[in-house]
């Protein structure tokens, strides 16, 4: 009983970081409706500016000046941030805010690694709380219960602050509806960058506050927003008291999730979220997210289906690709299948962002599934290679059915964070569940059979599998149903009115999309020869967003163009520098500041205008609602 | 009129808010070729009553009878099923598309081809689609982007779109708000002219008295959510009651009637 009691307390401590930075997150989302995806590294920056300060100054005032002093610094860092970078995206889409705010989290990986060192730091243990109070024979560490006096503190705290200051009255307005709080004289911006300082103030003393419980490395952004994203979907986005019921419910989820599941342990916090969001879809104490708004300015040309001169083209550069191996080595062919394989991955998605309206940001988890779906079949099963290739996609179907059917009951935001959520989820599993996965070793020695074996052969299979899913995607984006899909996203309420039942029709586009996505993957254990957890990872799944969005979310065929590019620019960057992830975070940033059409969507605008021979009348956007 | 077969019955519709009772004990029945106005001032529940048709919203308690079938509680796209085409008060058309194609993804789900993933739909129901856009005076902008038309045009697509399934019963909330002066009276004498052509029975609800007392064959007038006054448009202008609700505001002024002062 005594050991069941600790458990309880060791989930309650765990609850205070996770409530500092959830909550950070929630005050942030609700006043200037950014999902502030650096969270996590704010987070981590404050943990190691944290761990540079305790080292640097002893004693009690050393130490807890120590991280109060750095969660102030950071929170300075992000001003800097607001200032610079997210002041020129509050209009954008939400998704180009996911995204530039995800760059900013790669950007800050490496620097970590550049000024910190990669390996596993470990903190001091907090002065006045190093011993620990023996409660029936088990052991609760005083720091433990110093954290569980703290959360409510805090809370206590925030309460105040937003209950009996101006800015906090402000704060609670502005998150009602800031367009009046601006027309009521209000200075926005600074409101803004009030609020963003004290979002990331408590993500960062949260962190910094982790230092004396467990080593500083360089991967804890992506864990802790992971488990922040589902407290904020259980609690609800921009509820406080939401975040800290949440943040207790998923710590105590997780403490005793160990004791029941202990290598699968995160199924039952899934479980949990699944449940709630059956009953109230906005979380435990959230509201009804206001409609997405649409990009100011952005006209959208009706897409039409190919001309036949577009289609001779088509057929034509399909063929030049295909005279590859004619031409070039062996190295050069690898690269050649990997992009093909890209293609079909990025056009899955696409499928999903731009018919769909539905930015998911966990999609490698279906291509995943496909490459561990093909090394079970060929693997364990034994399967010759052209069963294992048709089958194993199926995994990636199943996959998205299931965690589809939960995603498409929410939109916006809350749909990035949930499939995000469930890519993690899969990571774990596949990284825990080290009998049936292998772990982090992965499965090895998925190889392909003889015939296509050599490079050339390889590459001519991913090319013309690549071919066949973007022409049956197109087809489909053309069909009734890629119209009902379209309708759904441009107006739900009338689709409705038309008969069209939106939600069927997005989880139906989501098992489209997951098996695409399934099919790349099935081809990338073949090509890669093995499968690893890093194949679902969440960097994979931001990889194809930035393909996407490279080529052009607006577009038909954008994803192909992005996944060249992207792709080909990748494996290049890759091999010239070892600051790969500060490279391509300060480009994906670059992207949504400069070219948030993507390079098609820009050549389609030129090209458009120099078509319509009379300067067309400035469009108003006519908006379906408020 | 009398031979015409009852389209709608509402029989005791109630929904309250709280403790605020947005629609209490309404009660109504529409003909087929009937146009059948909602009037009242804002608050009075006509939205609330004209969701619940719908199916938008769930009524507390009473009965809707439409078409033979207890409609209460149904999602929208299934009483759209039953043959109800709906407008809405601020348009929801679909902006990416073409004129043409807004109308095509009506008849897409009409025909039950929703979940088609081989057949073109630029192709599909092309005439039919054209047909529809003709008869609402828009066929000139079959092939424009449904993004750049003026708002008075978007009101008439959508009266396209509602027609595609071709309904039994019209439901448009405020099918003239936004609209210049011209183009409500047109709107509503092309709304009145198919209904009677094709014998559909409209419910509207609508501010602008002129539209209502041109058009409809009979009002309903509603405040603080009951049904106060039910009659012709000569009726309910003689009503008292209605008459003192709408004190002050001139919306009753008769021109027929020059002798008598407005009320």
């Amino acid at each position: 009983m005594a050991f069941y009691f600790v458990q309880f307390l060791t989930g309650l401590a765990s609850a205070a970081s996770l409530f500092l930075v959830a909550s950070g997150l929630s005050i942030i989302f609700g006043v200037t409706r950014i999902v502030n995806f650096a969270h996590g590294a704010f987070y981590m920056l404050g943990a190691y500016v944290a761990f540079t300060l305790t080292e640097r100054f002893s004693g009690a005032i050393g130490f807890w000046g120590g991280i109060v002093a750095a969660a102030l610094i950071v929170a300075v860092i992000g001003v800097l941030v607001e200032m610079v970078l997210l002041r020129r995206i509050y209009h954008a889409p939400e998704l180009f805010q996911l995204l530039a705010t995800f760059g900013l989290t790669l950007m800050v990986e490496d620097l970590v690694v550049l000024i910190w060192g990669p390996s596993d730091l470990l903190g001091r243990r907090a002065p006045g709380f190093k011993g620990a109070v023996d409660f029936f024979g088990q052991n609760i560490p005083s720091y433990d219960l110093f954290l569980i006096a703290l959360g409510p503190l805090v809370l206590g705290l925030l309460w105040l602050l937003f209950q009996r200051t101006r800015w906090g009255v402000l704060v609670r307005a502005a998150t009602q509806d800031r367009d009046m709080v601006a027309a009521l004289g209000v200075n926005q911006k600074w409101l803004f960058t009030s609020v963003f300082a004290v979002g990331v103030f408590l993500a960062a003393l949260g962190g910094a506050l982790q230092i004396p419980r467990d080593a500083v490395h360089h991967a804890m952004d992506l864990r802790i927003i992971v488990d922040v994203f589902v407290v904020v979907v259980i609690g609800g986005l921009g509820s406080i008291i939401g975040a800290f019921v949440a943040a207790v419910l998923v710590s105590e989820l997780n403490a005793f999730g160990i004791l029941v599941f202990p290598k699968i342990s995160i199924i039952l916090v899934f479980l949990v979220m699944a449940a709630v969001l059956i009953v109230r879809p906005w979380g435990l104490f959230g509201k009804a997210e206001a409609p997405a708004r649409r990009t100011p300015g952005l006209t959208v040309n009706p897409w039409r289906p190919l001309t036949s001169n577009e289609r001779l083209a088509a057929i034509a550069a399909l063929l030049l690709a295909a005279a590859l191996p004619l031409i070039s080595g062996n190295y050069a062919l690898t690269v050649g299948s990997e992009i093909a394989i890209f293609v079909i991955f990025a056009a899955s998605l696409h499928f999903l962002m731009s018919v769909g309206g539905l930015a998911s940001f966990g999609h490698a988890a279906y291509f995943g599934l496909g490459a561990y779906g093909v090394a079970f079949l060929a693997k364990m099963a034994g399967l010759p290679m052209i069963p294992s290739l048709l089958l194993g996609p199926l995994l990636g179907l199943a996959g998205a059915a299931i965690f589809g059917f939960f995603a498409v009951q929410l939109s916006g935001v809350y749909f990035a964070m949930l499939t995000l959520a469930f890519a993690q989820i899969v990571w774990s599993v596949a990284f825990q569940w080290v009998s049936v996965t292998g772990g982090d070793n992965g499965i090895l020695g998925v190889w392909p059979e003889p015939w296509a074996a050599s490079p050339s052969h390889f590459y001519w299979l991913s090319l013309g599998i690549a071919a066949l899913s973007v022409a049956a995607l197109r087809v489909i984006v053309f069909s009734p149903f890629g119209f009902a899909l379209r309708a759904t996203r441009d107006s739900p309420l009338r689709g409705e009115a038309i008969g069209i039942d939106g939600k069927r029709i997005q989880w139906t586009a989501f098992v489209i999309a997951g098996t695409v996505a399934g099919i790349a993957g099935a081809l990338f254990a073949y090509l890669k020869g093995s499968v690893f957890p890093d194949n679902l990872g969440i960097s994979l799944s931001v990889d194809a967003l930035v393909m996407v969005l490279l080529g052009g979310v607006e577009t038909v065929s954008g994803a192909i163009v992005g996944a060249v590019v992207y792709k080909a620019l990748n494996i290049w960057l890759v091999s010239q520098t070892d600051l790969s992830k500060l490279v391509l975070g300060s480009f994906i940033v670059l992207i949504v500041v400069a070219f948030p059409k993507g390079i098609v969507g820009i050549l389609e605008t030129l090209r458009h205008r120099r078509r319509s021979d009379a300067p067309k009348p400035a469009v108003l956007g006519i908006e379906s609602a408020e | 009129m009398s031979i015409a077969p009852t389209l709608l019955s509402v029989e005791g519709l109630s929904k309250s808010y709280g403790g605020v009772h947005a629609v209490r004990g309404v009660s109504f029945s529409l003909k087929s070729g009937e146009i059948l106005a909602l009037i009242g001032p804002n608050g009075a529940g006509k939205s609330t009553c004209f969701d619940m048709l719908n199916g938008q919203n769930v009524p507390d308690t009473g009965r809707i009878n439409l078409l033979g079938e207890d409609t209460a509680g149904k999602k929208p796209r299934a009483v759209w099923r039953l043959g109800v085409g709906r407008t809405f008060q601020i348009t929801a058309t679909f902006p990416t598309m073409t004129v043409r194609q807004n109308v095509q993804v009506a008849l897409v789900s009409y025909g039950r081809q929703l979940f088609n993933l081989w057949a073109s739909t630029p192709k599909y129901a092309q005439e039919e689609a054209g047909r529809l856009l003709e008869l609402v005076g828009m066929g000139g902008y079959a092939e424009r982007p449904c993004g750049e038309l003026a708002y008075g045009d978007l009101k008439r697509l959508e009266l396209a779109i509602a027609l595609a399934n071709q309904p039994k019963l019209l439901l448009m909330d405020e099918p003239t708000a936004g609209m210049a002066p011209r183009e409500r009276i047109e709107l509503m004498r092309l709304t009145a002219q198919i209904a009677r052509e094709k014998s559909i029975g409209v419910l509207f609800t609508e501010h602008d008295m002129d539209v209502v007392f041109e058009h409809a064959d009979r009002i309903l007038v509603l405040n603080r959510g009951t049904l106060i006054a039910e009659g012709s448009p000569q009726e309910v202008r003689r009503n008292p009651q209605v008459r003192a609700i709408y004190l002050g505001e001139g919306l009753l002024y008769d021109a027929s009637h020059h002798d008598g002062a407005p009320a």
